[in-house]
């Protein structure tokens, strides 16, 4: 009974992250290839720790694979803050069926500051430099 | 039965998951695009070591799955504020 449940557990979060591969080649933009990556990474791998945590069945094990996954789910919302930030600063351009840019002119792309007002707008999404 | 389910099934679907993303860090126009891709192949090394430790019957791998998310997290970190500061004037 216990091995069913672990097998549709493991192939659940298989399926995720083989789902998120296929998403980071096949997405046109850079930062739809990172709204793929880090959701569904963190789901799939919390279904395969959960599988683990229950074949093992232990005190010590179980508290490793809760470090795991909370470790998971705190990095990877900052780690994807971080990488779409700097992308938006450097001048990484958008796909071209993109409805909706709600930071355009809101930043300042010299001092990386947030401002309110539109005093900062720069027309062009030229990039900074070479990456 | 579930050692040759995680062996034949899982193992390899997570390979090809590795592969496809290995492709896009290999392909990626921009360094962002390979940091994404690493940090994504980091996670699924996770994956295939949480998937080896049951197959082997040994906990003990665990311990490198949990260093391995705290690198891979100080890796992204690192490479993006990096990143970002050297396009600031």
């Amino acid at each position: 009974m216990t091995d069913v449940i672990i097998m549709i557990l493991t192939s659940i979060g298989t399926l995720f992250i083989l789902i998120a591969a296929i998403g980071v080649l096949r997405m046109p933009d850079f930062f739809l290839r990172l709204s793929v990556t880090i959701k569904a990474a963190t789901l799939g791998l919390g279904f395969i720790m959960g599988g683990t945590a229950l074949f093992f069945l232990e005190f010590s094990v179980t508290a490793k694979v809760t470090a795991i996954i909370f470790f998971l789910l705190i990095t990877a919302p900052v780690s994807g803050h971080m990488i779409g930030r700097t992308a938006y600063f450097t001048g990484m351009k958008l796909w071209k069926g993109t409805v909706l840019d709600e930071l355009k002119g809101k930043y300042d792309r010299k001092t990386h500051e947030l401002t309110s007002d539109g005093d900062h707008a720069q027309e062009g999404n030229d990039p900074v430099d070479e990456l | 039965m579930l050692n040759n389910y995680l062996l034949y099934v899982i193992l390899p679907t997570l390979s090809i998951a590795a592969i496809l993303v290995f492709v896009r860090f290999l392909k990626g126009p921009f360094t962002l695009d390979r940091v994404v891709g690493l940090d994504f192949l980091i996670n699924i090394g996770i994956g295939i070591i949480a998937i080896y430790s049951v197959v082997t019957d040994h906990s003990a791998f665990l311990d490198v799955a949990m260093i391995l998310a705290l690198i891979a997290f100080l890796g992204t970190v690192a490479l993006s504020y990096y990143l970002e500061q050297r396009g600031k004037q």
